[in-house]
């Protein structure tokens, strides 16, 4: 018999359904429903009142309405009534109807939270179980504060069905993932982790979804719940087929219990102790020994559910990896799946031998599998499956089969799906990088790279292309030469016709005696280009010509000319124009020696992270860029050094010493050196501005504090930005007190929603900054919308009560467009903000140096320039500071030195600074003496970074 | 966690549409769109996991779905979810339909969508699986059913206009081609 009854139903739904599917047209089908919206709207504010059965009709039809698309704003204050009938039918329709379409900021919470508060306390199990499906649905903060403490007690007690049971598991856990401050579990810790024993399977199964949560957050208070797992596992996995009965799914005992086991065990280390490990060993080698035998059934369900195991199991083998022998078996298994004939298991095995590969005991293993996976690549005809493909090679890549896995990726890219073509450019660019032996391939590789697939290069790649080559002597010859061939081709793409300007116009020279690439003959097929480029493309091609003027002194008349023509000294383009007037008069009045020094070589680029590698992690988020060894040791975040605005872009390239603003270097109009001695502090945001968009752009929560760095010196600014986001600070400082205004300005035009910000103090700081007030969210919280194109503010007061060195945590979360985005700074309250300045003589800062002797009191540092020598610019900085800069102290006078008095709560310590830069090495000796060494450490190093 | 279960037949029209996090409705109806996109243009025998799309969010969510005759059954899950486990879970929804039901086909989810929910609701529960075993699951169906008819009853006697429609006339036989068919 089935289930469902029929002949029950509602006449009127069915009659408007049918009228629905009768439709001809869309227009008759809007026709219809608006008519039945008005309709049902009558009805409801009308004066006759509905009985139960008409309301539960109506918002049936309203239900059915939604799910075509349209937007329901009614009926939501009926739905609430059908709550409190004593009826089944119309309680559950009334609750449907919430579950569906009331979010948990609705109003009508308190209201609804009265009917489930009377269902709950009916010790009717059916009204119990729809109140609590309700909650779990919903799971509002309210429902959190009403219900957090009621939903233990229902799920542990004794008397308490199976089936309520396993509501209040599941209720609870939503509540705990809604509110988990709310959900003391303290008390029921053990009878909950205990319930893995209970002997009623569904319940074991709800409730190990919420003990896992548990267990991830907590996961010292929940560590029996090892053992209990393992046993149970040990019991599902060693019975005989029929024993669990209706648990049984296509011959494979409790399967979906026995993955979420094996998923609860990943939340911890190998058990410690040696029964319980070797017992659940035991179970791990029975699951893989099942995988050989023959099946129990042709039916895809019974291999689907046994591999479902498998694949846990797996996943714990490596998770563990501390099992030689296991993980080795895991591999050969999983390379078995490579070749199956189910496109699933294919695409399973490929993902999960991607984090094997990781593993030190079977990365060897994973490798031989590598035909199989190229040929998967090659071969498989989906799309969901060639990724996974791509990922492995990824993943397998090491120094002894780069060049094959390289070249595979490169040729597998001709024919690559749109969709992946971006993220297949970055890793073949990282790999290249990461595993080159020698440099003229990398240089092949990314050359043929921009060949291929050259609308999927990003500026990352072809600059980092070139800050190899310009910090390689023994490749630029080659690099030069390759490019040179390169750009023969008839038609190439303009990322090559850039790497090409740039690399000719430094290193032109060095294949310029061959008669076939003579300085001519490379300037031709230059501009021969030209006309087919974008600006920024042409404003590099300007720069490498006057490059070549200086490199190759017999093409300056052809050049001139070009530059004279019209269409470049007129072009309506401002940076065209200016360039070609600026450099056509540069050629014409520098003397040789001036024009050798202005157009110089490029110096090294500093070896930092590789941009690329950034650029891959914001595109797969963090973690997702599974070459580990490529991360040790460097900082979490992107600094798209010179990949950024500074990169091997035209206007560092004419401006090879931008570093020292000179008359000449205006001259060439360059773009990075005119900001840098206007606004002294902008010239630390290059390397900031581009790192706040590859950060938190995607919901990742990694902290970012390079806009930290900035306002060290600086008071006010745009601390944080995003596409989303921008974030600016304004604060003030007195003695040791402060006051930080914060201005969160929504970029989009769609609101943010839920927008919370949370101010935390890290560690040591907690017990320092006491009192970080945030005043108005404690008066009125942060409103938690903020509108397209609005800004709030939010002021912190702050009091510094001992000095301190880490910096307190603004974390903000807010849902954009659904997506939950969740971002952390670093607030930039450092211990120089509250210095009170102090001047004084030559004689009393020597005094005072001098008592200052003690080897801990003093921090010194040597660094290297990062940012402008200029003296305004340090001035600003010193002063920015929060010091007094003392004139006439220092008897060198290149030198600066600056004291001051850092104000806290407890005590005030003394400061003396002493800066002494050495221009011609670009290098800076910092010094600082304190009367707590604690804070000339914290100083040093903060201001380390500034210069 | 099982972000969304969406239903929607051969041509992208949605049959029953469960969010188990919060969207706005404008982004409902997208995400129902762009799910429908992604997955219809997939042939039959590919696998049966994708990668979420843009709106659902990220690369820690999956689609798994599976296709029977008219319809596509397709759950949005974060990773920590087992693939297979979830495409068995699928199965066991659509054979409890089937079971409940009887030759379970696009009608019924049409014409019934209420009882869809319910039974769903006795699997998955805000987003998280709340029982596996069929048997039990039809139970518990079975339970408010009777719930349901014992309330019919007494409904006969006070409401004139709503004598009970046939399921037959309805829906007839159902065509081979338009079963489910979840074995």
């Amino acid at each position: 018999m089935p289930a469902v009854s029929k002949g029950d139903g509602m006449r009127g739904l069915a009659v408007f359904i049918s009228d629905i599917r009768n439709c001809k047209s869309k227009e008759a089908e809007i026709k219809r429903i608006n008519k039945e919206l008005a309709n049902i709207r009558s009805k409801f504010k009308g004066d006759k009142a509905l009985d139960g059965y008409s309301k539960k009709k109506y918002v049936c039809k309203l239900l059915f309405i939604f799910l075509l698309g349209h937007d329901i704003d009614f009926g939501h204050m009926e739905a609430v009534n059908l709550l409190s009938s004593n009826k089944y039918t119309e309680k559950q329709i009334g609750y449907l109807f919430i579950s569906v379409l009331v979010n948990s900021n609705s109003e009508l919470i308190r209201l609804i939270n009265n009917a489930i508060k009377n269902d709950l306390s009916s010790r009717n199990p059916t009204f119990m179980c729809l109140a609590l499906h309700c909650i779990a649905n919903v799971g509002s903060r309210e429902m959190a504060e009403a219900f957090a403490s009621e939903i233990p007690r229902i799920l542990v007690a004794g008397d308490t069905m199976d089936s309520v049971k396993q509501s209040a598991a599941l209720c609870l856990l939503r509540l705990y993932k809604t509110s988990p401050d709310l959900v003391l579990m303290g008390e029921w810790t053990s009878r909950v982790v205990h319930l893995l024993n209970d002997q009623h399977m569904g319940v074991v199964t709800a409730a190990i979804s919420l003990i896992t949560c548990l267990s991830q957050k907590n996961p010292d208070e929940f560590k029996t719940c090892v053992s209990l797992a393992v046993s149970r596992l040990s019991r599902i996995v060693s019975s005989a087929s029929t024993d669990l009965q209706d648990y049984t799914y296509y011959f494979v005992p409790a399967p979906w219990l026995s993955c979420k086991l094996l998923r609860l065990l990943q939340c911890y280390p190998p058990p410690e102790d040696g029964a319980v490990k070797g017992r659940l060993v035991e179970c791990l080698e029975t699951i893989l020994n099942k995988a050989q035998e023959p099946p129990k059934s042709k039916k895809v369900q019974h291999s689907n559910a046994k591999n479902a195991i498998l694949f846990e199991a797996i996943s714990l083998i490596i998770h563990y990896d501390s099992e030689p022998n296991l993980l080795v078996r895991a591999c050969n298994q999983l390379g078995q799946f490579l070749q199956h004939r189910e496109t699933n298991l294919r695409y399973l095995a490929l993902e999960s031998m991607c984090t094997l590969a990781s593993s030190e005991f079977s990365h060897e293993a994973v490798k031989t599998h590598i035909e199989t996976v190229i040929n998967a690549l090659k071969t498989e005809r989906d799309v969901s499956v060639r990724q996974r493909a791509a990922d492995l090679l990824y993943a397998m890549c090491d120094r002894s089969n780069a060049k094959q896995i390289v070249a595979e990726m490169l040729s597998y890219l001709e024919t690559a799906d749109y969709s992946i073509r971006e993220e297949m450019v970055l890793k073949v660019a990282i790999l290249a990088e990461k595993y080159a032996v020698d440099y003229s391939w990398y240089v092949d590789t990314i050359l043929n790279l921009i060949r291929i697939a050259g609308d999927y290069v990003s500026e990352e790649v072809w600059y980092r292309v070139i800050q190899i080559v310009i910090n390689r002597d023994d490749v630029q010859g080659y690099a030069a030469k390759t490019v040179f061939e390169a750009l023969q081709a008839p038609a190439c793409h303009e990322n090559m016709v850039k790497v090409g300007g740039y690399i000719l116009g430094e290193f032109g020279n060095l294949i310029a005696g061959d008669p076939r690439s003579s300085p001519l003959v490379q300037f031709n097929l230059l501009h021969s280009k030209f006309h087919l480029c974008s600006v920024p493309t042409r404003a590099l091609l300007l720069s490498a010509y006057i490059k070549f003027i200086n490199l190759f002194p017999e093409t300056k008349a052809t050049i001139q000319e070009v530059l004279r023509c019209d269409s470049q000294i007129r072009n309506s383009d401002v940076e065209l124009q200016q360039r070609a007037v600026e450099y056509l008069k540069l050629s014409s009045i520098a003397s040789t020696d001036v024009l050798a020094t202005v157009l110089e070589e490029m110096p090294p680029f500093p070896e930092r992270e590789s941009s690329i590698l950034a650029k891959l992690k914001k595109k797969k988020g963090p973690g997702a860029v599974s070459v580990p060894d490529l991360e040790d040791g460097k900082r979490e975040g992107g600094e798209l050094n010179g990949g950024g605005e500074r990169g091997p872009d035209s206007a560092a390239m004419s401006a090879s010493n931008a570093s020292t603003p000179s008359p000449s270097a205006d001259l060439l109009g360059m773009r990075s050196a005119a900001p840098m001695s206007a606004a002294p502090t902008s010239a630390g945001s290059l390397l900031v501005d581009v790192f706040s968009e590859a950060g938190p752009a995607a919901p990742s929560a990694a902290v970012n504090d390079d806009g930290f760095l900035r306002f060290v010196c600086k008071n006010n600014g745009v601390l944080f930005e995003n596409q989303l986001l921008q974030i600016g600070i304004k604060s003030e400082y007195r003695q040791n007190l402060g006051r930080m205004y914060l201005f969160y300005g929504n970029k989009t035009s769609v609101q943010f929603a839920s927008f919370t910000t949370t101010v935390s103090c890290p560690g040591e700081l907690q017990s320092h900054i006491l009192s970080i007030l945030r005043l108005n969210v404690q008066t009125k919280p942060v409103e938690p919308v903020v509108e397209g194109g609005a800004q709030i503010q939010q002021v912190l007061n702050i009091e510094c009560l001992t000095d301190f060195s880490e910096a307190p945590l603004l974390n903000i979360k807010f849902r954009y467009g659904g997506a939950l985005q969740n971002l952390s700074l670093k607030l930039p309250v450092t211990i120089n903000k509250f210095f009170q300045p102090t001047e004084m003589t030559s004689h009393d800062f020597f005094q005072r140096w001098k008592q200052l002797s003690q080897p801990q009191q003093e921090a010194q540092k040597i660094f290297k320039a990062n940012h402008s020598m200029d003296t305004e610019v340090l001035k600003a900085k010193l002063l920015g500071l929060g010091t007094a800069l003392l004139d006439d102290v220092d008897p060198n006078p290149e030198n600066y030195v600056c004291a001051g008095v850092i104000q806290t709560k407890g005590q005030q310590v003394g400061c003396l600074l002493r800066l002494e830069p050495n221009g011609q090495a670009q290098m800076y000796r910092l010094t600082l003496r304190c009367s707590k060494d604690s804070v000339s450490l914290r100083l040093c190093e903060l201001l380390a970074q500034q210069f | 966690m099982i972000k969304a279960i969406l239903i929607f037949n051969n041509h992208g029209k949605p049959r029953l549409i469960r969010f188990y996090q919060y969207f706005t409705e404008d982004m409902q109806q997208q995400i129902i769109r762009e799910t429908f996109h992604l997955v219809s243009k997939r042939d039959d025998n590919v696998c049966n996991f994708l990668e979420g799309g843009s709106l659902i969010g990220g690369s820690d969510y999956k689609l798994i779905y599976r296709h029977y005759a008219t319809l596509y059954f397709v759950f949005c899950v974060d990773s920590s979810e087992s693939e297979l486990g979830i495409l068995d879970l699928i199965q066991v929804f659509v054979e409890t339909l089937d079971k409940c039901f009887e030759n379970v086909c696009e009608l019924d989810l049409i014409f019934h969508m209420d009882k869809v929910h319910y039974i769903l609701q006795e699997v998955v529960m805000g987003g998280m699986v709340l029982e596996t075993n069929m048997n039990e699951i039809v139970a518990q169906v079975e339970v408010q059913n009777r719930l349901e008819k014992s309330e019919v009853l007494n409904c006969l006697f006070c409401h004139v206009n709503s004598s009970p429609i046939n399921r037959e006339a309805t829906k007839p036989a159902v065509p081979d081609q338009h079963r489910l068919r979840p074995l």
